[in-house]
């Protein structure tokens, strides 16, 4: 097990260059130095100050050592300081992160807890009615755009039931409340944005869920458990679930960028402070140090998510441990 | 069989939409920029079919004319991806060895990426605009493809018609074009259904942000930016154009399933 980490840990290191050459390269494809556009922004700045700001982002030596540079500062956690207000952009991603993180977990708790029932429930009842509906309600999830559930969401439970609150994480008179007020409050305003996170994953899992276990449900062995006599629910349950369940493993790594990708538009839509709407307000003001560390701590995320999936999935099936290369 | 039926249903709108998009001048019953003030936020009327939104525009004809973004941004977004995709991914699995390794090793790293955080990123660069967005949904789309012809063309290539051919002197490149990519393209033409599928979502997504296509030029995902700020009242602006994306996406959806039943019979339930 522990050299199936180990290799696991050495094959990131590629993809870590990577991403980090990739991210780098990208930003550079702005025309014009990011000083530069910093100065538009502040003309009382001169152009002394400008030379200046160059030399402290390094920006007078070529590409290969400004990446150098970079690189050995981002791994100090240092990702340079925001255009728009001067602070660290460390400060101001990390800072916003907790609740993307929070909300994603959150939405990945939901995904597993309904799609697996669902999925299994679909495959046993295979052509029912439940079947044929839930298979209906997949199609229009993965085609109804998430940012406009939201908005319906929104409009109907938010502005005219008021069940919900529109926006935010917290109400206005939130420093007043006891601890378990504020729980109660933080939870009332995740209700929505959770279930719009997970609605794409739960249609997708609880397919993956159907087809996984349509395919064991043919194998032999199913077979020879049935004809042992046992119970179907010891069958479905003990024989069949076990199996049919390895390769939703998996999609729960791959279901990681998806998510984070999702973060952009639904915190956008309830104005959540996270990681998603930090990304969007730095896009318009074109805080390129914000961008640049948000897109690499997206990516480092998603790879996080792949790892942690890989090692869960050798450790419940120890075929791949002992996979040769 | 009643799959096939949704797969045709699936075509039918389509070609329906691409009607829409095509004849947009003479569907459209106002000009789709038309500011006029005294008619701002008006329901659904026998004047204006799906009401108007705050500066008094008419939503259905801005959401005739949005068909057209959805559709161009589609397929020219997909074409890109497909494009790309292709010509990687049969140099990955033609020559092998190393530029296999680094051209797959390439598109590891793309995917780490969310694709949301990627667009977001280059769009703050290069700017807004129904072209860049076109070109950055397609240049960040391509890796699904790129494997899928990879994995084609690793199994293709072994086969006695390929040795038959390089024996009679074909070169690698007529080897490729004439006989890989045509045999391996089928997995390519589902991927590239449900490609434009997901191309109009996110450009959608990212005209709700106010960073894909610019008003006053209409799109359905800036409609229901702009049906944001009317929450509660103009419930027309917002329910319409989202539907218009549901049913154009599953559409393509359902076309691609149907698609991929006949290019590939064993997913056939």
């Amino acid at each position: 097990m522990l050299h199936y980490i180990i290799r696991r840990l050495l094959g990131i290191i590629p993809l870590l260059i990577g991403i980090t050459i990739i991210s780098f390269l990208v930003i550079h494809l702005a025309p014009g130095k990011p000083t530069e556009l910093m100065m538009q922004m502040n003309p009382k700045a001169a152009l002394e100050a400008q030379e200046r700001l160059e030399k402290i982002f390094g920006l007078d030596k070529p590409l290969h050592v400004q990446y150098l540079v970079w690189l050995k500062n981002f791994f100090r956690f240092d990702f340079g300081i925001s255009f728009i207000d001067g602070r660290p952009v460390r400060e101001k991603i990390f800072e916003r992160m907790p609740i993307t993180i929070l909300i994603n977990v959150l939405a990945l708790i939901m995904i597993f807890l309904f799609s697996i029932p669902i999925g299994i429930k679909s495959a046993t009842r295979r052509g029912s009615f439940f079947d044929r509906s839930i298979t209906v309600l997949v199609f229009l999830a993965f085609a109804a755009p998430g940012f406009w559930l939201a908005l319906i969401l929104m409009d109907l439970f938010g502005v005219r039931l008021g069940w919900f609150p529109v926006s935010g994480i917290t109400s206005l008179d939130f420093e007043n409340f006891s601890n378990l007020s504020k729980v109660i409050d933080i939870a009332h305003h995740l209700i929505l944005p959770v279930f719009v996170a997970s609605i794409g994953g739960l249609a997708g899992v609880s397919r993956y869920m159907r087809q996984s276990m349509l395919d064991i449900i043919h194998q032999d062995y199913i077979r020879t458990a049935r004809a042992k006599g046992l119970p179907e629910r010891v069958v479905i349950y003990r024989h069949a679930l076990r199996n049919a369940l390895l390769p939703i493993v998996t999609i729960l790594g791959l279901s990681v960028p998806g998510l984070i990708s999702g973060s952009v538009i639904f915190e956008s839509v309830f104005s959540i402070p996270g990681m998603g709407k930090l990304m969007v307000e730095a896009v318009f003001a074109r805080d390129y140090y914000t961008i640049m560390g948000g897109l690499v701590l997206s990516a480092l995320l998603t790879l996080i998510g792949n790892l942690l999936a890989d090692i869960t999935y050798a450790y419940v099936d120890p075929r791949i441990r002992y996979e040769k290369k | 069989m009643k799959r096939n039926k949704l797969a045709i249903f699936g075509a039918g709108v389509i070609v329906i939409l691409a009607l829409i998009a095509i004849f947009a001048r003479f569907i459209a019953t106002h000009d789709p920029t038309e500011i006029n003030i005294k008619n701002a936020l008006l329901g659904p009327s026998r004047q204006h079919f799906l009401g108007t939104d705050q500066l008094g525009r008419d939503i259905f004809s801005r959401m005739v004319y949005g068909s057209q973004v959805a559709l161009s941004i589609g397929l020219v977004a997909v074409g890109i991806a497909a494009i790309v995709g292709i010509i990687l991914g049969s140099i990955a699995g033609f020559y092998g060895g190393w530029i296999d390794t680094l051209i797959m090793r390439f598109v590891d790293i793309m995917l780490c990426f969310p694709r949301f955080f990627l667009i977001l990123s280059v769009v703050a660069i290069v700017g807004p605009n129904i072209f860049n967005v076109m070109v950055i949904i397609g240049l960040t789309g391509w890796m699904g493809i790129s494997r899928l012809i990879r994995a084609e063309i690793l199994s293709l290539k072994t086969r006695d018609f390929i040795s038959a051919s390089r024996a009679l002197g074909a070169s690698n490149i007529y080897i490729i074009l004439r006989h890989l990519i045509p045999n391996g393209i089928g997995p390519v033409l589902v991927s590239f259904v449900f490609g434009v599928a997901g191309a109009i979502l996110t450009e959608a997504g990212l005209s709700y942000l106010g960073l894909g296509v610019q008003p006053p030029k209409p799109s359905w995902g800036n409609i229901l930016f702009e049906g944001r700020a009317v929450l509660g009242v103009g419930w027309w602006m917002i329910l319409f154009p989202g539907l218009a994306i549901l049913v154009s996406v599953l559409s393509f959806n359902l076309f691609g399933e149907g698609l991929r039943d006949i290019i590939n019979p064993r997913t056939r339930e």
